[in-house]
């Protein structure tokens, strides 16, 4: 083996090590003086010297920046320094490593064997063996797929030989409480399920493989099944047949747009573009992976999402993404961390650099997002993650494909990603490979699923398959399973082609490693079909073949080891039956004086965790790549001001454009999920207007996310959440065409169970006919009349300001979806005739926020009066004016010259002018009673929005 | 008219070779995308194209450094064809992941001993920056891409974007492009100069002017609503990155 280590050449900057130091600082070590970062590859082969110095100078060293050293194991330390070297775990593999071996093939080298990357780290300064440690622990290592070097590292895998044996559960000498254990410990099926499988293979006359139970567990499982939003639930009086259908697919059902192709069948739901192309849209979550490994689990997670467009209809190539995260606070006290919860500032670097190393390496936008903190995040971060692909119209509905098509897999190899310990096989198992499948998270690989959507649209085009979907959650089982649903099909597993030796097949068919879509491909075609792929690099096989006895058969080197049928598989499962209960909670509304001056807590909602600037996370994406981006997430004077939802021109000779947006407010969950969800929608669909869209084409998804359904509060709130968001969304006219949960976001500690708040994403996606008719939130221009459009409540409860104030109050803001339609229509026809200058939608932090975002934005002063701004019912305080959060408004700026008409066309809608933008550098608030409540300088105010997380 | 045939190369990990082809078409070429291998396999010959373009994206993930493996690939594999596209009077563009590759792969600063004495390091900032920059175009540059432009407004968004050169090679420079403040100012700092480049510099030529590479997006701006600010400016009728294509275009017809 040969270890080459790569260094910035002394003298020169690195980046690397400056960002460790800083980060080191951060962390409270304030004794480092300095840190360089290394890179290792260990090399395995038969290289000779010469061809050893010629990969270093010619590939792995740059001549200008860099140095290196190659030796055996050249493990010394400079004088004075510390250092660290840190490695993946085997199995875990780095996608470099591929490369380097393609660099090293292409440089005419043959006789290399094997590659692995690590890291070396020199630290320098009075830093103790504790200090080393915590370094290392909280910021170089994560042992779930890293370690420390200390000997000699294993450059290969050791191969591992895997004999077949067929494995066979002893399901029916089971009594019930065998079954429990099974289902509770293995499978997460309950006694229910379990003994309505044990009757199935009694009737069938043998038990059941390991495969075949498995297959069933996951295709039974929350997650692919969505049970609980299936089940039946009893919530006081009332019974809930299925949750889903009685309230956000009624929505579709009852609104029956034509303009909706595709809706909760596929892997995202389509909608009519502009009569030629269609538009799909799905958003994921990434929770669990991403809280053990922020930086694998959040890349695979947009990995995964990116699969849903492109395994939608028969392929559509996904143009924008956008990204949800929430988090425990960054200032989170370290001593306080639970053991094994990794700290929320570490959590959110490592998922945004996930998502945007991902996202950027696919050459797609992340055009819009937002980021919550709470600290019931903090065990159980919640990761969304959304693409949106465009494709021709002929594409957007699934395929199907015939019996005797062929069954082809194809991208990423097979490894044991994402297969955890469950097992029945493990006396199988030899010790070498228990060292293998330690390792079961993995980092996802961009170059990988863009080399395989390259050809995929290719393919798509010349109609070489006939169907296409992803392989994510469930891996082949579940994409197999249900691709073979009406049809039945064959597969021997032992032609999936495998990143390593030694898998059984209950592996291969288990896997969830990331890159894979599977294909059903006419005879005729598959030899077309994979020399396209081929000529790119790109590996597809043909694993089996879809028949038509509607039967599941799995084989080995042709021995049997699975026979199901598609008919229980997929409708076996019976309805599960839930308890919910509802109970308001008890908080009470505050009492306070009203500060005098509302200057300090305009600035501290502003410098709140959830309202700052997130142009440090922006900023690391690629928004711009596509060329579509017609309103960008950062506007205004200094491209630097907050917008409101993104717009995108998927097609560059066109005019039309695509809206996306997004509703979240958790904090109004603690009061009522019912006025979180109904306020989310309504949140989402103000975006689209904000910027100039109208109701006519927009279509929702959702996504709960949501603690335990078993428990029946948990479950209360869910059912109001789901009545809620269906409720305004229905009064809207905006249908959902896709949606998820992810339920069971609770942790478990020795004394309690932590559990996330009721966190429910409404994302919008809105066709535009003109992407020149945008409006951004900017303020543009001086004497310019500011209108509030929309009455304003006392409602602050779950408020930002209450929150400053310590509270979380009881009057939440709510949704009067009738009126709120006519006034987002007439705002719409408003900035169809371009009377609307800038907009911006009122929420977090009320008034005060959107008119200082608007006024820094636009580098403009604003003038507000508060006695001016209609009200939904008497308020009395000026500081409830101007931070109460009711849905349904907006801070617009009309042209002098435009105001009759803009009048005109708002006829009928609550509106008023409050105030005027002027040329000067101050954003003045007077209160309802004329005193002056707000008096700051845009500076100030901009600093407050921007420091926190300017990182 | 004469067609102005242009070949957009693409490889594992390219990314913005449709916003590219667009921008070419809108300038009035005709344009063709091809693969690496398809070139290697001379399914495609460069020699029946005049202007070859090395469009943004991560090639190969950038894995190890932005750009090296396909620089290594075009080097050792299409080495001899470029040295004849190039001599035969054709036009190269490189751009953001591009400009990697044309550097290191020895296109742009042909050197005898493998070193091109420049490089592209990580930004000062360590890390990935999207944002628009002001570029000042030097007025001595022999670049052909550049004529008759002044001062451009385009975005970059790269991770690797920042200029070392040795200093005799920094001395011999054919710089281009210098990224500048809103009044041309080519001494500004972060973030005008959004990742630490030596002297500014955010686009180079070869001697003859006909070699071109940037870091910037020049394809990003088009059309005038890719602008940050087209909803607070007066309306123009392209974005600054047309003229850049458009140049190439005509340079191509008339020569």
């Amino acid at each position: 083996m040969f270890r080459v280590e790569v260094s910035v050449k002394s003298g020169l900057p690195d980046p690397r090590g400056e960002a460790l130091q800083k980060d080191i600082r951060d962390l409270g070590v304030t004794t480092a003086e300095r840190a360089r970062v290394s890179d290792i590859y260990l090399l395995e082969g038969d290289l000779s010297q010469k061809e050893l110095a010629l990969i270093c100078r010619e590939l792995l060293a740059d001549p200008v920046v860099e140095q290196y050293s190659i030796g055996e194991t050249s493990l010394s330390v400079p004088t004075g320094a510390h250092a660290v070297e840190v490695a993946y775990n085997p199995g875990v593999m780095d996608p470099v490593e591929e490369s380097v071996g393609k660099g090293i093939l292409d440089l005419g080298v043959t006789t290399l064997k094997s590659v692995k990357t690590a890291k070396r780290y020199y630290l320098w300064g009075r830093l103790s063996a504790g200090d080393i440690e915590l370094i290392s622990n909280k910021l170089l290592v994560n042992s779930v797929i890293q370690h420390v070097v200390t000997g000699r590292e294993r450059v290969s895998l050791p191969s591992a030989e895997y004999r077949f044996s067929r494995e066979e559960v002893a399901l029916l000498s089971l009594d019930d409480e065998g079954l429990t254990r099974l289902g509770r410990e293995k499978l997460e099926l309950n006694l229910k399920e379990l003994k309505h499988i044990q009757r199935h293979f009694a009737g069938v006359g043998r038990n059941p493989t390991d495969v075949e139970l498995e297959t069933l567990a996951q295709t039974w499982s929350e997650h692919c099944k969505h049970k609980t939003f299936n089940s039946r639930i009893r919530l006081g009086e009332e019974v809930i047949d299925n949750l889903l259908r009685s309230t956000i697919m009624r929505v579709t059902e009852e609104l029956d747009k034509p303009w909706c192709l595709s809706t909760f069948k596929d892997n995202s739901g389509v909608i009519d573009f502009d009569g030629r192309y269609a538009l799909c849209f799905k958003v994921e979550t990434h929770n669990h992976p991403s809280a053990i490994e922020p930086y694998g689990g959040a890349s695979t997670g947009i990995g995964g999402v990116i699969r849903d467009p492109l395994g939608t209809g028969l392929g559509s190539k996904p143009i924008a993404n956008t990204d949800v995260f929430c988090f425990a606070p960054p200032d989170f006290p370290h001593d306080k961390l639970p053991a094994g919860v990794l700290h929320p500032r570490r959590i959110l670097k490592g998922v945004r650099a996930g998502v945007a190393d991902y996202g950027n390496r696919m050459g797609i936008p992340t055009v819009n997002g937002a980021i919550l903190f709470d600290e019931r995040y903090l065990a159980n971060p919640v990761v969304l993650c959304g693409t949106v692909g465009l494709m021709p119209k002929s594409a957007a509905q699934m395929g199907k494909q015939k019996a005797g098509d062929l069954v082809v897999v194809a991208g990423g190899r097979t490894g044991r990603d994402g297969i955890h310990g469950v097992t029945f096989a493990s006396a199988l198992l030899s010790g070498e490979s228990e060292e293998v499948s330690a390792s079961s998270v993995q980092i996802g690989n961009p170059i990988t699923e863009k080399k395989l959507i390259d050809v995929l649209l290719v393919a798509r085009d010349r109609g070489l398959y006939r169907r296409i979907t992803d392989c994510g959650g469930g891996g082949l089982s579940s994409a197999v399973g249900e691709m073979a649903e009406e049809t039945g099909v064959r597969v021997d597993l032992e032609k999936v082609p495998l990143k390593y030796s030694g898998l059984s097949y209950r592996e291969i068919w288990l896997s969830e490693s990331q890159e894979r879509m599977l294909l059903a491909v006419p005879p005729a075609s598959v030899e077309e079909l994979i020399s396209l792929f081929a000529s790119e690099d790109v590996e597809a096989t043909v694993i089996g073949e879809f028949t038509d006895d509607k039967r599941l058969k799995l084989f080995y080197q042709d021995n049997p080891v699975a026979d199901l049928d598609m008919e229980f598989l997929h409708h076996g499962l019976p309805q599960m039956e839930r308890e919910a209960v509802w109970q308001p909670a008890e908080h009470l509304e505050p009492d306070f004086a009203q500060p005098p001056d509302l200057s300090q807590d305009l600035k501290k909602i502003l410098g709140s965790w959830n309202v700052c600037s997130k142009e440090w996370v922006i900023r690391q994406y690629d928004h711009e790549v596509q060329g579509g981006s017609a309103l960008k997430p950062l506007v205004g004077i200094n491209n630097d001001g907050p917008g409101d939802a993104a717009v995108v021109r998927p097609l560059l000779d066109s005019d039309m454009g695509v809206i996306i947006a997004n509703g979240i407010n958790p904090r109004y969950g603690d009061i009522d999920p019912y006025w979180m969800a109904a306020s989310a929608v309504d949140e989402a669909l103000r975006q689209v207007i904000a910027v100039g869209g109208s109701l006519k084409k927009v279509a929702l998804l959702d996504n709960f996310n949501w603690g335990n359904p078993e428990k029946p509060d948990r479950l209360g709130g869910l059912v109001r959440a789901a009545q809620g968001c269906a409720d305004v969304a229905l009064a809207y006219g905006a249908p959902f065409i896709s949606g998820k949960d992810s339920l069971y976001n609770e942790y478990e500690t020795e004394k309690k169970s932590i559990c996330i708040p009721p966190t429910l994403l409404i994302s919008a996606m809105a066709v535009m006919d003109d992407v020149a008719k945008a409006v951004s939130m900017d303020a543009k221009k001086a004497g310019d009349l500011l209108y509030i459009v929309g009455a304003t409540y006392n409602e602050l409860g779950g408020s930002h300001y209450y929150a400053v104030h310590g509270a979380i109050g009881s009057r939440v803001p709510r949704v009067d979806a009738q009126r709120g339609k006519k006034l987002m229509d007439a705002l719409s026809a408003a900035a169809e005739q371009s009377l609307v200058r800038a907009g911006h939608d009122l929420s977090e932090g009320g008034i005060g926020v959107a008119a200082a975002e608007m006024a820094f934005a636009g580098g403009l002063g604003m003038t507000l009066e508060l006695a001016k701004a209609p009200l939904g019912e008497a308020i009395s305080r000026s500081d409830s004016i101007l931070f109460s959060e009711s849905n349904t408004r907006f801070l617009v700026e009309v042209a002098p010259e435009d105001k009759g008409r803009f009048e005109e066309v708002m006829k009928g809608i609550e509106l008023a002018a409050i105030g005027r933008v002027n040329s000067g550098d101050k954003l003045e608030v007077y209160g309802i009673k004329g005193e002056k409540v707000v008096s700051a300088t845009l500076a100030e105010l901009k600093e407050a929005w921007q420091r926190p997380l300017g990182w | 008219m004469a067609e102005v045939r242009t070949l957009i190369l693409r490889a594992p990990g390219t990314n913005c070779d449709q916003e590219t082809a667009f921008a070419f078409e809108r300038a009035g070429a005709v344009v063709e995308l091809a693969h690496v291998n398809q070139l290697v396999r001379r399914d495609k010959l460069i020699s029946d194209y005049q202007i070859l373009v090395v469009p943004g994206g991560f090639t190969y993930g950038d894995d190890i450094s932005a750009g090296r493996i396909l620089a290594n690939e075009l080097r050792l594999k299409l080495g001899e064809d470029i040295k004849r596209f190039v001599e035969g009077g054709g036009l190269i563009l490189g751009i953001c992941n591009g400009f990697q590759v044309l550097v290191k792969a020895g296109i742009l600063l042909p050197s005898a001993d493998g070193n091109p004495g420049l490089t592209l390091a990580g930004n000062d900032s360590n890390r990935f920056e999207c944002r628009w920059v002001n570029l000042s175009v030097d007025r001595q540059s022999p670049c052909i891409f550049t004529k008759g432009i002044s001062s451009l407004y385009l975005p970059v968004a790269h991770g690797e974007g920042k200029v070392m050169a040795e200093a005799e090679t920094l001395g011999r420079l054919n710089v281009v492009l210098r990224y500048a403040d809103e009044k041309g100012n080519t001494r500004a700092g972060y973030p005008q100069n959004p990742n630490g480049s030596a002297d500014n510099i955010a686009g180079i030529c070869d001697a003859s002017g006909r070699i071109f590479a940037l870091m910037p997006h020049p394809e990003r701006f088009i059309r005038w609503t890719q602008h940050p600010r087209w909803s607070r400016e007066k309306p123009r009728e392209h974005g600054d990155g047309l003229a850049v294509f458009f140049n190439a275009v005509e340079w191509v017809r008339h020569s």
